[in-house]
């Protein structure tokens, strides 16, 4: 099999200073405004328990607003990880992680645009994430179009448990651009589009990828550009429902292409009770380094299960009760449960302990409290 | 013509049209016919710490990442 | 593609000196005089703009599901209750397409200016609404003085300063 070289790293940013002017520039003769986000407080409990693998934790998320200009948020999230994943239990030994991540950000209301700025930085003992985003969103034409535009930096740092001299970092850069259009007065649609760059070491120091059968260490590339275009549609039927599609299409320098398709069906059953019953599809094809099982060495080399060839079905719902008393400082309060059942079905992924095609199923739970005030 | 000129000379009258015909068009769905647009349940992702960590769920198990997120027109407020 | 990216520049910078663009979009202004309407209020009985000439009338067109609108209630309703005995009357023309839900939410806010309801979007369409809230403030005489756009924090100051003016004419 031929080498694979490493792919080239394509100049992935667009015209953005000439966009950037465009959207600043029409914000001058606009219409109508733009408002902040609503302040809120939300505390998560989420569980996930699949393919040997479960993980838990709490989450946290407040936002409050000043001076009808600005809206400052805080973030927590937890994930306690109890892993005896197929990747661990047929290379290691089962283990327990814990990953914090903490977030901060702020936005800025300024006629009818919304420029948002925000941090994020995840931690566990063997992954440092540092992220920085830059979002502006713009209402066009009385607010039936609203564009927007993001860039997020993010620099990580990557170790190994088992070698204390191992250290390794990745280069984040994504681009995003979005519109957002109101076709009728019960109908409005999105696209948005997003292109991402790593640069670094983008494997996982513990995992091995098999040649003949013998465990060898993984080889990737050391870029990796993505890109990925969404198409969105919400559509009101009064006066209870409302039904959502979403299709995306995903594409990157390693040969892999997915689909992704969702919809969902939100009902008010009556006042106090909110139901959203949901179905999602994946589907992807495998890098062009990935195998199975490799018959001969090659420059990059892979079995991540991650980039092989899978499906995957999620179905589930979301009941949300909204109270209906609650102290006078609040303006809506409402208690959610959510639930989604996954089935991940592999084709060139082995269970090395049976030797079939791998699959599992997955539950993921959410309980959680939000507070509007 | 040079092909970017001519591509220019193209797009000229169609982004001007598009700038200065866009801040006067009128909406066709007023600010006081907005109330379906602005429920809740109209809003692609009504609760941004749920539908992080389902979209979290999905991205660590998959290849595919990135354009999930998505704002739009819903209050025509202000 | 260099050329639009000039192009996007050299449009941008347009727009952003045009002024005039905005005022292309129309609007009920101030000299006009005030549409009149009759609806439905919360009290059950029909109310008109026209039984109130002699009289500041304030118009606030609001939502429920308006955001901002649900903030400038209270201001409006101590707006209310000052000058009312002077001479002003504030109508809360609501655009909900149920009413039961507005009249639900003025009494959560406690507001005591009459709620008119405007179901069909008649009176929005005449005042041309283009913004929610809208607030639109009638002289004595029956004419149009401001329109305000929108709600800010700190507007009800300037709501009282106008109204002032326009309850010593």
């Amino acid at each position: 099999m031929a080498a694979i070289s490493a792919p080239s790293r394509r100049a992935v940013c667009p015209r953005w200073a000439g966009l950037a002017g465009l959207v600043v520039g029409l914000h001058g003769a606009v219409c109508a405004g733009a408002v902040l986000p609503e302040e809120r407080a939300d505390a998560m409990y989420h569980y996930y328990d699949g393919g040997g693998v479960r993980v838990t934790g709490p989450a946290l998320l407040v936002r409050k607003n000043m001076a009808d200009k600005l809206s400052v948020s805080g973030s927590y999230y937890a994930d306690t990880v109890s892993s005896a994943s197929i990747d661990v239990v047929t290379t290691a030994s089962p283990f327990k992680e814990k990953r914090s991540e903490y977030g901060a950000g702020v936005d800025y209301l300024y006629s009818d645009s919304l420029m948002s700025l925000s941090l994020t930085k995840s931690s566990e003992s063997d992954y440092v994430a540092d992220t920085l985003s830059m979002d502006i969103a713009q209402d066009l034409f009385g607010g039936m179009t609203t564009v927007s535009m993001g860039y997020s930096r993010g620099k990580d740092t990557v170790r190994d448990n088992n070698d204390p001299t191992f250290s390794d970092y990745v280069n984040r850069y994504q681009y995003r651009l979005g519109v957002s259009q109101i076709l009728t007065k019960t109908w409005r649609v999105n696209l948005d589009y997003e292109a991402i760059t790593d640069e670094g070491f983008l494997n996982s120091p513990y995992r091995s990828a098999r040649i003949l059968g013998a465990a060898v260490p993984e080889q990737y590339p050391r870029t990796r550009d993505s890109q990925a275009v969404a198409f969105r549609t919400v559509k009101s039927l009064p006066p209870h429902s409302a039904v959502r599609l979403e299709y995306r299409y995903f594409w990157d320098t390693w040969a892999i292409a997915a689909n992704t398709a969702e919809a969902a069906y939100n009902r008010y059953v009556s006042t106090a009770w909110l139901m959203e019953l949901r179905y999602r599809y994946y589907s992807q094809n495998s890098a062009s380094f990935y195998s199975d099982n490799f018959t001969q060495a090659q420059n990059f080399m892979a079995r991540d299960k991650e980039l092989s060839t899978f499906r995957s079905h999620a179905l589930g719902g979301k009941l949300t009760y909204a109270f209906q008393s609650h102290p006078s400082f609040l303006v809506k309060s409402t208690l959610n449960f959510a639930y989604d059942r996954i089935r991940f079905q592999y084709d060139d992924f082995t269970d090395v302990r049976t030797g079939a095609p791998y699959a599992f199923d997955a539950n993921v739970m959410q309980l959680f409290l939000s507070l509007w005030f | 013509m040079s092909a970017p000129r001519y591509r220019a000379v193209m797009l000229l009258p169609l982004l001007l049209a598009l700038g200065v015909g866009g801040c006067a068009i009128e909406p066709w769905v007023k600010p006081y016919e907005r109330e379906y647009l602005a429920d809740p349940i109209m809003n692609t992702s009504r609760d941004p710490i749920a539908d992080k960590h389902r979209q979290h769920v999905f991205d660590t198990r998959e290849a595919a990442r990135g354009a999930t997120t998505s704002e739009g027109g819903g209050c025509g407020c202000n | 593609m260099r050329s639009v990216f000039k192009l996007c520049l050299q449009l941008s910078i347009a727009c952003l000196l045009w002024p005039g663009a905005a005022a292309l979009a129309s609007e009920i202004a101030s000299g006009q005089a005030a549409p009149g309407f009759t609806l439905k209020s919360l009290s059950g009985k029909n109310l008109s703009l026209r039984e109130y000439r002699g009289q500041v009338v304030m118009i606030n067109f609001w939502a429920t599901w308006c955001g901002p609108c649900r903030q400038e209630m209270p201001a409006l309703n101590a707006l209310y209750e000052k000058y009312r005995s002077a001479g002003f009357m504030l109508f809360g023309v609501n655009v909900d397409a149920e009413s039961a839900n507005a009249a639900q939410m003025a009494g959560k806010l406690k507001v005591s200016y009459p709620i008119l309801f405007d179901t069909d979007k008649k009176a929005s369409a005449l005042y041309q609404v283009n913004t929610m809230p809208m607030t639109v403030l009638v002289d004595r005489d029956g004419k149009i003085r401001h329109v305000q756009p929108g709600y800010r924090a700190g507007y009800e100051d300037k709501y009282q300063a106008q109204i002032r003016e326009m309850l010593r004419e």
